[in-house]
């Protein structure tokens, strides 16, 4: 537990330096997706600091408990950049920090279109104990979460994981297609992955007064993901997919909560993982941090 | 892994959204003459729709409450501009028509960072609309936040 302790603590304390150092919470309006993206970015200058748990299922072995925090930051209004720490308690076992991502989303349309999309391109550097399940790449199966944490770490995963992300808002509705494709940085061959999501606020018309209840602030969806193997041999088979609904709940004060319970469509799935996060929107971030280098510009 | 190594990862990431912040207001030139002139690009069928909550009376309130959630931190308070966005009291934004106002928000100016605001659903977007005209012109002060820009 120590080192969920330490994560924890390093992710309080930079929320409580942020909330202290002047900076403005805003509201964010985040979708209700864990695994899938759409081509809304996060606001230029403003930073979302994030904390998100997968509980999981396992058979044949003891459940698990992976988490990780997520730093995410609007570089431009076209560009998006995220740094995770990831982190997991097999139960009877341990607790292990699994490593770190480093994600980053560009925009290469200026306006908004049909279909809009995202170019999405991350380093992960994870080793083998990492359960957070934020995607299902090539033939990822529930059996591969059975090794003990201690044998699982030992082996170091380097990868580059590159997405493309399709999304449309339609109606109110949103509408994402994300294809992945995964390379480890060692002699492994590609290996693919999709998810699919749709969402739609509960309620469209803003409200005349601010409120945390309103149904605006609710937003519902659905989500599938899963593998698409490797570049040997692809497609929907010897892999697993998940269904699950989502709901996030967007608070004015500039939080966000978010669940989502996921169901495996297939044998070689986990049979349920409860996901679930809050996050913290903090308005001019990259302003108040330019400020602290350059000084007063009057 | 130990504490330190988690603390320098940290610290690496503080240091890098801080090179990225000085960046980005580095790039912040004065562009006086162009802020307002997304407006016109707006296409014609964007240009000349009808705000369909014009005739209701809450639109302007619920406007005001979606502004002060999405729009204040950037635009300023009355609107009147701020360091990171201009007025949106300018007779430029005040003479646009609300069908040119809804399509910068949907579409953004995203080059110039305004983000895109296709998320918010559309009756909402039309409510901003409301609000924004419902303000009406304030010639000094948009020429004031301009000037800073």
């Amino acid at each position: 537990m120590k080192t969920f302790g330490r994560l924890s603590f390093l992710l309080l304390a930079t929320v409580a330096f942020l909330s202290l150092s002047g900076v403005q919470p805003t509201q964010a309006q985040e979708n209700p997706y864990f695994v899938a993206y759409d081509h809304n970015l996060e606001e230029p200058g403003n930073l979302e600091v994030e904390y998100f748990s997968t509980f999981g299922t396992q058979r044949g072995g003891p459940n698990f408990h992976g988490f990780w925090s997520e730093f995410e930051y609007g570089a431009t209004a076209w560009w998006t950049t995220e740094f995770y720490l990831d982190g997991q308690t097999t139960f009877g076992d341990s607790t292990v920090f699994t490593g770190f991502r480093w994600e980053n989303r560009v925009r290469p349309l200026n306006k908004e279109h049909w279909i809009n999309p995202v170019l999405y391109m991350e380093f992960e550097d994870i080793n083998g104990a990492d359960k957070i399940l934020k995607e299902v790449e090539g033939h990822d199966v529930e059996s591969d979460f059975l090794a003990p944490n201690a044998e699982a770490r030992r082996e170091r995963n380097r990868e580059m994981e590159l997405k493309l992300i399709l999304s449309s808002n339609y109606k109110d509705w949103n509408f994402t297609e994300n294809t992945l494709a995964v390379k480890n940085l060692s002699n492994d061959p590609w290996e693919f992955g999709y998810a699919l999501g749709a969402s739609r606020p509960l309620a469209v018309k803003g409200a005349t007064r601010k409120c945390n209840l309103c149904l605006q602030h609710f937003i519902a969806g659905v989500e599938m993901y899963g593998g698409l193997g490797d570049r040997y041999s692809f497609g929907l088979h010897h892999t697993s997919h998940y269904v699950a609904p989502a709901l996030a709940w967007n608070l004015p004060s500039g939080w966000t909560f978010k669940i989502e319970p996921s169901f495996g469509l297939n044998d070689m799935s986990h049979q349920f993982l409860l996901r679930w996060g809050a996050s913290y929107e903090i308005s001019g971030f990259g302003r108040k941090v330019a400020d602290l280098f350059r000084g007063k510009q009057e | 892994m130990r504490i330190g190594t988690l603390a320098g990862i940290t610290g690496l990431l503080f240091a890098g959204l801080a090179v990225l912040g000085a960046v980005s207001a580095k790039t912040e030139t004065p562009e006086q003459e162009s802020v307002y002139a997304e407006l016109s690009k707006a296409p014609e069928k964007y240009r000349n729709r009808v705000n369909p909550l014009a005739n209701d009376p809450d639109a302007a309130a619920a406007g005001r409450v979606l502004f002060e959630e999405h729009c204040e931190d950037c635009h300023g308070q009355q609107a009147t501009g701020g360091k990171k966005a201009p007025s949106l009291r300018a007779k430029e934004v005040q003479e646009a028509t609300p069908g040119t106002i809804f399509w910068i928000l949907t579409n953004g100016v995203v080059r110039k960072k305004m983000p895109v605001w296709s998320k918010l659903p559309e009756p909402q977007r039309w409510q901003l609309v409301s609000y924004i005209k419902s303000l009406g012109p304030l010639e000094a002060a948009g020429n004031k936040s301009a000037e800073k820009r």
